[in-house]
């Protein structure tokens, strides 16, 4: 009986394809809004991602997210190297520096000041130059997009001509000289980032009282991360964040104060209300019209499990092919939009959530239709 | 057959009614019927009379309300659902008034359900459909159609075909003739 419920399936082309475009497109609206919405939470803490080498993240205790820059002072770094369990303790600044175009305008820059002697810290893909050129005087290294579009020099006619290797640029009245160019994980902010030593970050910063934005810490081999954290937030005060916790605080902060899980939640749910209405309601009428046929299969011997199982069957071929479609094509737009400022992030799980949404579709509709057959008389056969 | 019992159907005060208090329609009202075995038995009457009502109750699709009916010396009132589900699978073949072939299904498909039904093997159930509708007279191509592309005469013939396929002890047909 499974041919023949295929074969009734496939046979109403007009209702197997209304099933199928309401399935894929829930599934993929599901799948591409919840993959953009991972995609921006992921780049919320792109710079941790590209700071790779600390274990620990040292912070005032007051800090709610990665941009979220509450200075510490020079000494504290001192402070925490004392702390047992260490291994190695770096500064690390990061602020935003207003940067003077050749045009005169302004454009603010992601700074990043790393650690002077080990240049820990780092980005994490070198296009051109070398890290270790951050040690020539006035030395800064800069990202790739930032190159190519807001530091780029405009023409008259609106051509943009990329800051190279070489290229100089005034950094809070300051000299800067690019001596690389970096890739960098796109982050929540759309600055450009530069990189340069502790020292001269400190140096370029509008004047403050305190400038140490973090300190990265790396544990002996074997240490317990958390058991160094608490030692480190016990010893000095500050809050000591495993990089993992740090991405959650980030993540968690950008979920409960902004609008954006509602807003990318809003369109999975729509995904879902769309599919459900159209996808669950066509396979819903589907059954309706074959109720006579399954009346019929009733009286003839047919029992209820067997029905049951030719509708379930339906449901999985219908669920599969949606979603198979709609996921594809989800993945088709994430490989396109690959090279673009979109974030479309599809971890395995999502895929998961998506298939969830889609068996709670198929699920929901195919309980309808189950409920309606079972309750069916098979006396509708002898209705003309 | 040699455990055939004499009498097929034995209906004793058959009675059944649709509804309950004022809006009671009573469509059988004490019916005595007995059908012997190997007999071709019409019941004939004016529309509305109980006819299909009365094949019902008799295929095990409908459960009287009073009275006794009795098919090869089964008594459809004491089994359960899946009983009578079971029963009426093996026993009984349908020909519907309106038929009830599936669309999307060929000729030898709609023929081989009552026998896909009870698990019987694709291949199998199609070699039999094709076999008994070459019976009542279809070719390959006929075998082969969907319903919409036979006529009137030639789905009445699948509908036969599909009622005869598994050797059921009793057919029931309602209104076999009125196309």
């Amino acid at each position: 009986m499974k041919y023949i419920a295929i074969k009734m399936l496939i046979g109403d082309t007009a209702k197997y394809i209304g099933i199928l475009v309401g399935l894929t497109f829930a599934s993929l609206l599901i799948t591409q809004q919840s993959a953009i919405f991972v995609g921006i939470m992921s780049r919320t803490y792109g710079f941790l991602r590209d700071t790779g080498l600390p274990d620990i993240w040292v912070m005032d205790e007051k800090v709610q997210f990665i941009d979220d820059i509450k200075p510490m002072q020079d000494t504290d770094l001192y402070r925490v190297r004392s702390v047992e369990g260490i291994m190695w303790a770096v500064p690390l600044y990061k602020g935003l520096i207003r940067a003077r175009m050749d045009s005169g305008n302004f454009q603010t820059c992601n700074v990043i000041g790393i650690d002077d002697s080990t240049l820990i810290g780092g980005p994490p893909k070198m296009l051109e130059g070398s890290l270790v050129d951050l040690r020539i005087a006035d030395a800064v290294i800069i990202n790739a997009v930032g190159a190519k579009d807001k530091l780029a020099r405009v023409l008259p006619d609106g051509t943009k001509i990329p800051m190279k290797v070489g290229d100089r640029m005034e950094l809070n009245d300051h000299r800067a000289v690019v001596v690389g160019i970096c890739d960098v994980t796109r982050t929540f902010q759309s600055q450009p980032v530069v990189y340069m030593t502790y020292t001269r970050a400190t140096t370029f910063a509008p004047q403050e009282r305190k400038l140490l934005s973090f300190i990265c810490v790396k544990a002996k081999p074997g240490e317990d991360l958390q058991i160094v954290c608490n030692r480190i937030a016990e010893k000095t005060g500050l809050a000591a964040r495993t990089t993992e916790q740090f991405k959650d605080v980030t993540v968690e902060y950008f979920m409960k104060f902004t609008g954006i899980p509602i807003n990318f939640g809003m369109s999975v749910i729509l995904g879902f209300i769309v599919g459900t209405a159209i996808a669950g309601q066509t396979f819903y009428s589907f059954t309706l019209d074959n109720l006579r046929f399954f009346g019929t299969f009733k009286a003839m011997g047919a029992t209820n499990k067997l029905l049951l199982s030719m509708i379930i069957l339906q449901s999985l071929i219908v669920g599969t092919i949606g979603y198979g479609l709609g996921v594809g094509i989800a993945s088709l737009f994430g490989l396109l939009t690959k090279k673009t400022e979109l974030s479309f992030l599809m971890p395995w799980q999502l895929m998961l959530f998506s298939a969830a949404a889609i068996i709670l579709i198929c699920g929901g509709s195919a309980l309808v239709s189950i409920h309606k057959v079972i309750k069916l008389e098979p006396a509708i056969v002898f209705k003309s | 057959m040699a455990n055939q019992p004499a009498i097929a159907v034995k209906c004793t005060s058959l009675k059944k009614t649709y509804g309950t208090g004022p809006a009671a329609v009573q469509a059988l009202r004490g019916i005595d019927l007995e059908v012997p075995a190997g007999k071709l038995v019409m019941v004939v009457g004016p529309s509305g009379s109980g006819k299909t009502t009365l094949i019902s109750v008799i295929a095990g699709i409908l459960d009287q309300t009073a009275g006794t009916c009795i098919v090869f010396d089964n008594d459809l009132k004491v089994m359960n659902n899946r009983q009578k589900t079971h029963f009426r699978g093996q026993t009984i073949g349908f020909v519907f008034q309106a038929f009830n072939l599936i669309p999307t299904l060929t000729a030898a498909e709609n023929t081989a359900i009552p026998l896909l039904i009870f698990g019987a093997k694709w291949n199998d159930a199609i070699g039999q459909a094709n076999a008994i509708l070459t019976k009542v007279g279809f070719d390959q191509r006929m075998i082969n159609s969907y319903p919409q592309d036979l006529s009137g005469g030639q789905q009445q013939r699948v509908a036969i075909a599909r009622a005869m396929i598994h050797n059921p002890r009793l057919i029931v047909c309602d209104e076999p003739t009125v196309h």
